[in-house]
């Protein structure tokens, strides 16, 4: 449909659209969802801040160097970074329309975002355990919270995944889980690139301090 | 029952909860619980909860929602002002020993609330309504982009509004100011209730304005007619553009700074303590982040309406367009970069200061742009001085003196006389009331006639115009001597006697605006026993100047029968000028997306969980957040969110219209 | 965005507009991309093979920067074509406020502190 503005057979100026179509569903959802994703953004700019101001305040408790092991840190990295190129696997085999592949790759990136989750939360445990609980200064209290609401959304983000998982399966690779894909795909790689600042900025310049 | 048990199903919430200690509250309570009996009773009597569900609680229509919020507003501005009464009250009172009628503990909440209530439920409410029921109109557009997602914001900012209204009567409010600075607001001090109303109140309403900014972002920037490019929108649209960009912008912030002082005050972490490290300065930071974007937030819209107003009743077009819009995106990035100048003195160095007050000093430049650009609107223009055309010059002459104080204030030097002092409490109600305040009547009383379909009366809104106009004046010009004279905020008695007589005036300014208030409730209702004298079937009332006046007052559903196709920046006038012809056949199915109850389920459970994780009720919150996990996944099975409206429907819409403007003829 | 001349959507129907089809060899590009600049940050602190530390940190920013921009082109598919540039408008506005907001507080929170900070935590800071 090309909308022709002044019609240049008569001259006249047209005023409305005679014959029109709707927009197709989902028609601002992709922008929609980047819009949110950059809100998202500010409440990590957010963490990051609070993290840059407090970060140092050890209240002469454990430092980043009493604690970070920077392997672990190292296997964690991976596994999020494996489970974005098994989301884009995920992507390309549905662009070709391959349910059972589609699926497979899901299962996988899910698996990776799990491996992600259960390393994160012994490294919680193990710090809290030696006593670097959140409570214990300002800069934990910030690391704990940087750290965490990524985990954070990182599992909201597998709940998602086994949410339209379960609907692929029922439904099909029909236009509407095309676009919920197409969706959590920009939400899991926005949490990579945000990870990508927690390991730089957290991890190896807190050990750098 | 032993109290273990009762801790655990009732949290802290107990019987001594309830303020039966207040003559003031119980006093309220006995009137809003008449009221509320009565008007449930009613709703009931009249069968009209089932009306009610399908066509207003569930809709997702953008003009019902728009009603809605507007409807809020002004109920919440009951409550907020009935708070600024009391205050007027206890500080005319309070003096030469008296202590006035409010204990500190009661008082404190008192100035909190009105804080609170007044820019969250009442200010945002009613721009957010302004916005969600012009904006589609203004871009010829059949709803928002995303219908469902407006439906869940409305419900959500009303479940903020509900905790609110329920810390009146269910333990206390905050007693920490509006912005609850820490240490003040930690558990320390204040380990009661009243920090966690506020806490949650404004999680729930800040969700529901995020989402809601979003949405618009998307409807301005996807759904315009054919034809209209950025520079050919109309400027209300413009800012609304602008402040939905601030929304989202800003308001991550305040929910991560309520999200860092709900874990000081729930799992002990260290943000805005004193000890292990923490920085109250540092929330006073982050807050003032949102702060300052959030009074634009407010004024923008304010600002779209007045150039709507003062080009549509000059008979004019816009004076200066483009500098109009490039003013609001200079403003829109400009309010970033001046949130310091709210904490001057908290003992920054004298570059960060001036840094910040220059920056301040810079915004009046592209505000007084606009003041221009009005003035040469109505510069040789046919002026017909209707109310909105009224209500938009009060706002030229108070909010240019608003504006005269606030570049005062920013002078670093001058503000570390004037911080926190009546000064200040003057010039920001200078501004808010003269802009936001006013340019919301200006709205109403502009668009009324497109929502229902007749005028508001103009008897009871020249009374309520000037009751306002004056009352505001009485009310706030002695605070700007007060403050001059040092006199600090918040304050509850006083010992200073040659004080008393400016606070006595300022109340009476008080009952003024009490009055006005009053008059726009009576004109509502006189407008409404009149609507058929008072009626307009033309749908353009004003003989106006964009594309919400082309259709029918109130429009249909759909908003337009044929998407528009706009050639001019005014563009109903352009119509009006190019002998524009109403189509008459031809008028085909429109697709509409379906009314469902998911928003209000979906905010009834986030409310629940505020109320829960205020009164530690942890099995209610958590029972409440998994209910909503499982509504919202179980929402996403629901493929079938639209239906056409058939052409028969719209034939009928259509016809019934041509008869009506046939008979005006 | 003011000379955004487009008719605001009349004639773009196609559904998945802006959005570029990905390619197995662009996910590989990016992937292997990152890969190695992750591992040289984590090599460079681990191993401590530059003489300071703040070369170092300044080294590993760097690169953090660089592979935010490769996850933004190869995994994100960001270009400035995507929804008429207004996907690349809302990311360059949310960097600006996001570069306010942070260098901001930094600065505002470090003048406080070198101006106010009592002498106890002046030892904590460094």
């Amino acid at each position: 449909m090309t909308v022709s503005v002044n019609p240049a057979q008569t001259g006249e100026p047209m005023f409305y659209l005679a014959d029109e179509h709707p927009h197709p569903e989902g028609y601002s959802t992709s922008l929609g969802f980047w819009i949110y994703l950059m809100s998202d953004c500010l409440i990590f700019a957010m963490l990051f801040a609070a993290f840059g101001v407090l970060g140092g305040n050890y209240a002469a408790g454990p430092a980043p160097k009493d604690l970070f092991e920077l392997p672990l840190v190292a296997v964690n990295t991976s596994m999020l970074l494996l489970s974005s190129i098994t989301y884009g696997f995920a992507m390309l085999t549905m662009q070709q329309n391959k349910i059972a592949q589609t699926q497979m790759w899901l299962a996988i990136t899910g698996l990776f975002g799990l491996a992600f989750i259960g390393i994160e939360l012994s490294e919680f445990a193990h710090m809290i355990h030696e006593g670097a609980t959140p409570q214990r200064s300002a800069f934990l209290s910030a690391f704990f919270t940087l750290v965490g609401t990524h985990g954070l959304h990182v599992s909201c983000g597998l709940i998602w995944l086994v949410t339209l998982m379960v609907q692929v399966w029922k439904f099909g690779l029909i236009e509407a889980n095309r676009r919920r894909l197409m969706c959590l795909s920009m939400f899991w790689h926005f949490l990579d690139v945000v990870w990508i600042g927690v390991f730089t900025f957290v991890y190896l310049l807190g050990v750098l301090r | 029952m032993s109290p273990d048990l009762l801790k655990l199903i009732f949290g802290r919430l107990g019987l001594e909860s309830l303020p039966l200690h207040e003559p003031i509250v119980v006093g309220t309570f006995a009137v809003v619980a008449l009221g509320g009996a009565t008007l449930l009773a009613g709703l009931t009597y009249f069968r009209l909860w089932g009306y009610l569900w399908r066509e207003w609680f569930t809709t997702v229509d953008h003009k019902r929602i728009g009603i809605m919020y507007m409807i809020l507003g002004i109920v919440m501005l009951l409550r907020g002002f009935a708070d600024a009464l009391m205050m007027r009250g206890q500080q005319m009172l309070a003096f030469n020993g008296s202590e006035g009628y409010l204990n500190a503990h009661h008082y404190d909440q008192v100035f909190t609330a009105h804080g609170v209530i007044m820019i969250f439920f009442v200010a945002m409410p009613l721009v957010t309504g302004l916005m969600n029921y012009v904006v589609p109109l203004q871009i010829g557009a059949r709803d928002v982009s995303f219908p469902f997602l407006n439906n869940f914001s409305f419900w959500m900012t009303v479940g903020g509004a509900v905790l609110v209204m329920a810390s009146l009567f269910i333990g206390e409010f905050a007693r920490t100011g509006w912005l609850a600075y820490p240490p003040l607001s930690n558990i320390g001090y204040s380990p009661d209730v009243g920090v966690d109303y506020y806490i949650w109140a404004l999680q729930v309403a800040g969700v529901g304005t995020t989402l809601s900014g979003i949405n618009l972002i998307c409807t301005i920037v996807k759904l315009r007619c054919p034809g209209m490019t950025m520079m050919k929108m109309p400027v209300f649209t413009w800012t609304s553009l602008c402040t939905n960009i601030l929304i989202v912008a800003s308001f991550p912030v305040l929910t991560v700074v309520l999200a860092l002082l709900s874990l000081d005050r729930y799992v002990g972490t260290n943000f805005f303590t004193n000890d292990f490290g923490g920085s109250p300065m540092m929330y006073v930071n982050l807050i003032w982040i949102w702060g300052h974007p959030e009074v634009y937030i407010l004024v923008l819209p304010a600002f779209g309406v007045f150039s709507e107003v003062t080009s549509t009743f000059s008979g004019k077009r816009l004076f200066g367009y483009t500098s109009m819009v490039y003013a609001t995106v200079v403003i829109t990035i400009l309010s970033y970069l001046v949130w310091l100048h709210h904490f001057f003195t908290m003992g920054s160095g004298a570059s960060v200061n001036s840094f910040f007050g220059i920056t301040t000093m810079i915004i009046s430049i592209p505000t007084g742009a606009k003041m221009f650009n009005w003035l040469f609107t109505m510069y040789r223009g046919r002026i017909r001085y209707e109310l909105p055309m009224l209500w938009t010059i009060a706002f030229m002459l108070t909010f240019v003196l608003g504006g005269m104080t606030g570049v005062l204030l920013a002078v670093p030097p001058a503000d570390f006389v004037l911080h926190n002092s009546l000064f200040l409490i003057a010039h920001f109600h200078n501004v808010i009331i003269g802009g936001v305040v006013f340019g919301a009547f200006a709205g109403i009383n502009y668009w009324f006639p497109k929502a229902f379909g007749f005028k508001l009366d103009v008897f009871w809104g020249k009374l309520s115009f000037w009751f306002w106009v004056v009352g505001f004046y009485l009310a706030f010009m002695p605070l700007y001597v007060l403050g001059l004279m040092g006199v600090t905020r918040r304050l509850r008695v006083f010992d200073d006697p040659s004080l008393q007589i400016w606070f006595v005036i300022a109340a009476i300014g008080a009952f003024l605006v009490f009055l006005g208030i009053l008059c726009m409730l009576m004109q509502f209702a006189v407008s409404f026993l009149k609507r058929e004298q008072l009626k307009d079937v033309t749908g353009d009332p004003w003989d106006a100047r964009t594309l919400e006046w082309a259709t029918s007052s109130p429009p249909p559903d759909y908003n337009f029968a044929f998407t528009p196709v706009v050639h001019d920046n005014d563009a109903w006038w352009d119509m009006k000028k190019r002998g524009y012809q109403r189509p008459l056949t031809g008028f085909r199915p429109i697709h509409m997306p379906s009314s469902t109850g998911t928003g209000i389920i979906l905010a009834g459970f986030a409310t629940a969980m505020g109320f829960g994780l205020i009164w530690y009720i942890w099995w209610l919150a958590a029972g409440s957040f998994i209910a909503m996990l499982v509504v919202g996944i179980g929402h996403t099975f629901n493929y079938h969110r639209d239906f056409d409206i058939p052409a028969e429907d719209v034939i009928r819409t259509e016809d019934a219209r041509t008869k009506l403007l046939a008979g005006a003829k | 965005m003011n000379t955004d001349t487009h008719a605001a959507h009349a004639g773009d129907h196609h559904h998945d507009d802006g959005h570029a089809h990905s390619t197995f060899s662009g996910y590989m590009l990016g992937f292997v991309l990152s890969v190695v600049l992750t591992a040289i940050p984590f090599w460079l602190v681990m191993s401590g093979a530059l003489p300071s530390k703040q070369i170092t940190a300044l080294v590993i920013m760097a690169f953090a920067v660089v592979q935010i921009v490769v996850h933004m082109i190869y995994f994100l598919h960001m270009n400035t074509k995507s929804e008429n540039g207004w996907s690349m408008m809302a990311l360059i506005f949310t960097i600006v406020m996001v570069v306010i907001a942070l260098s901001g507080s930094l600065w505002v929170m470090n003048h406080l502190n070198s101006n106010m900070m009592p002498m106890h935590e002046m030892t904590g800071m460094k």
